[in-house]
């Protein structure tokens, strides 16, 4: 019972049936349309309680000690030292200040699972309360938008704080920003006029991706912010939770 | 024969240290990353197998129809721009995006496309997590294409001897002055 009492519970992972996503980031011109496998993905972010179990498992992960190539000078930064949480990083706050690599090394090395890609989460991310895919509902954006209006000083909500959407998952929108596995991948040009020839020169194979449905800021506001990063970076908004794909062997 | 032992043991200890062998990378080094590598010649390889010396790291893959023989040219032209020496003691790492297509056969075939020198180059592939990874501490972004095609930045990496990245290029269509500089500085 003590022991219970002093590790963390184990994570829920929520099964999403896959299915066609029109994203606002389209494979190819002629291709709109992306299939989604099959997946579970967490239920709620991984939280402070959780990484420290991992950094104290880790020493490698822990602050002080990461390789600079994995984690700049803000890694965990609101800790009260190495494995101390203190009165900033409340157990049940998402983890925050980690950088991609030290996010992926958790979710491969404490629950033998992965990062979302970009699709699954926007997939699951296009979900209301009641909608599998609630983009073109006004309301539900309109909720989402209010969020982004919201200072980014404010301390974090706990997690699991909202209701879970159509597949059971919960803080999607209006918690923290969330890695994913190939967030080196959202290629974007920041302007059309960049698709002609200027371009070949700076990506092979076709132009930079350009972004559709310019009506859902939310989500493209995520990859503008997703493309920006690099993979040591560390920001007090940005998360993960981790996913697994049915293939792949959970533990 | 105990004495002579321990003679021998001082003897490859300190023939390990002026080799400057296998110690811990620096924090910020690329060589920091676990990247299992098989190179043109179908040998395993790791990322820091050019360890040691300058290295111009980059990712390509050997299909791509306009950036990747710009990058390449781009990578020769500042071959050539060294002397004799320096060049001597500089290696180039090209590492594919595409590891499904770019086998070694493929790489070799490339490679001599290229007529490319490969006592100092590398054609290598990875597995595809491990292209993720090394193209993140790259800061190259690069997607994969319905078409089979790949989406890439291009992002020439100067490492020093020990693996830090001191300079970084994405100039194609001329010589970038800077970089060489920087290489000419690290290949002393």
């Amino acid at each position: 019972m003590l022991l219970a009492a002093t590790s963390a519970a184990e994570p829920t992972y929520v099964p999403v049936e896959g299915g066609a996503l029109r994203s606002v980031l389209p494979p190819a011109p002629q291709q709109q349309e992306t299939r989604v496998a099959p997946f579970r993905l967490r239920r709620t972010a991984v939280t402070n309680r959780d990484f420290l179990a991992f950094v104290i498992r880790h020493p490698e992960w822990r602050r002080g000690t990461v390789a600079a190539l994995f984690a700049d000078g803000g890694y965990l930064r609101h800790w009260a030292g190495p494995l101390t949480l203190g009165a900033e990083a409340d157990a049940e706050q998402p983890v925050t200040q980690v950088s991609w690599f030290a996010a992926r090394a958790y979710c491969a090395e404490e629950e033998r699972a992965r990062l979302p890609t970009w699709s699954e989460w926007e997939y699951v991310a296009a979900a209301s309360e009641s909608a599998r895919d609630a983009r073109q509902d006004p309301a539900w954006r309109q909720r989402i938008l209010d969020w982004y209006a919201v200072p980014g000083d404010r301390p974090l909500a706990r997690v699991g704080g909202q209701p879970a959407n159509f597949y059971g998952i919960q803080d999607l929108h209006g918690a923290i920003w969330e890695w994913v596995e190939d967030f080196n991948s959202l290629l974007v040009s920041a302007d059309n006029r960049e698709q002609g020839d200027p371009d070949r020169t700076r990506f092979c194979g076709s132009g930079a991706l350009s972004m559709e449905q310019k009506e859902n800021y939310a989500v493209l506001m995520r990859i503008a912010l997703l493309s920006s990063l690099q993979a040591a970076y560390t920001t007090r908004n940005l998360g993960f939770r981790c996913a697994r794909g049915d293939a792949e062997p959970g533990r | 024969m105990r004495r002579a032992a321990g003679w021998l043991l001082v003897a490859l200890v300190a023939a390990r240290a002026a080799a400057g062998t296998p110690s811990e990378p620096p924090g910020d080094s690329l060589y920091r990353l676990s990247v299992p590598l098989v190179d043109q010649a179908g040998r395993a390889a790791a990322l820091d197998l050019h360890r040691g010396r300058p290295t111009i790291v980059s990712l390509f893959y050997a299909s791509c129809p306009n950036v990747c023989p710009l990058l390449v040219a781009a990578i020769q032209r500042i071959d050539a721009a060294l002397a004799d020496a320096e060049r001597a003691r500089t290696r180039v790492l090209l590492v594919s995006l595409d590891p499904q297509r770019d086998t070694p056969a493929a790489l070799e075939q490339t490679a001599a496309r290229l007529g490319v020198d490969r006592s100092r180059w590398t054609l290598a592939r990875a597995a595809e997590t491990d292209v993720r990874r090394l193209a993140a501490a790259l800061g190259v972004q690069y997607r994969k294409l319905p078409d089979g095609e790949f989406n890439h930045s291009t992002v020439l990496a100067l490492l020093d001897r020990d693996g830090r990245i001191v300079a970084r290029s994405s100039v194609l269509g001329r010589l970038d002055e800077e970089f060489v500089e920087r290489l000419r500085h690290e290949a002393r």
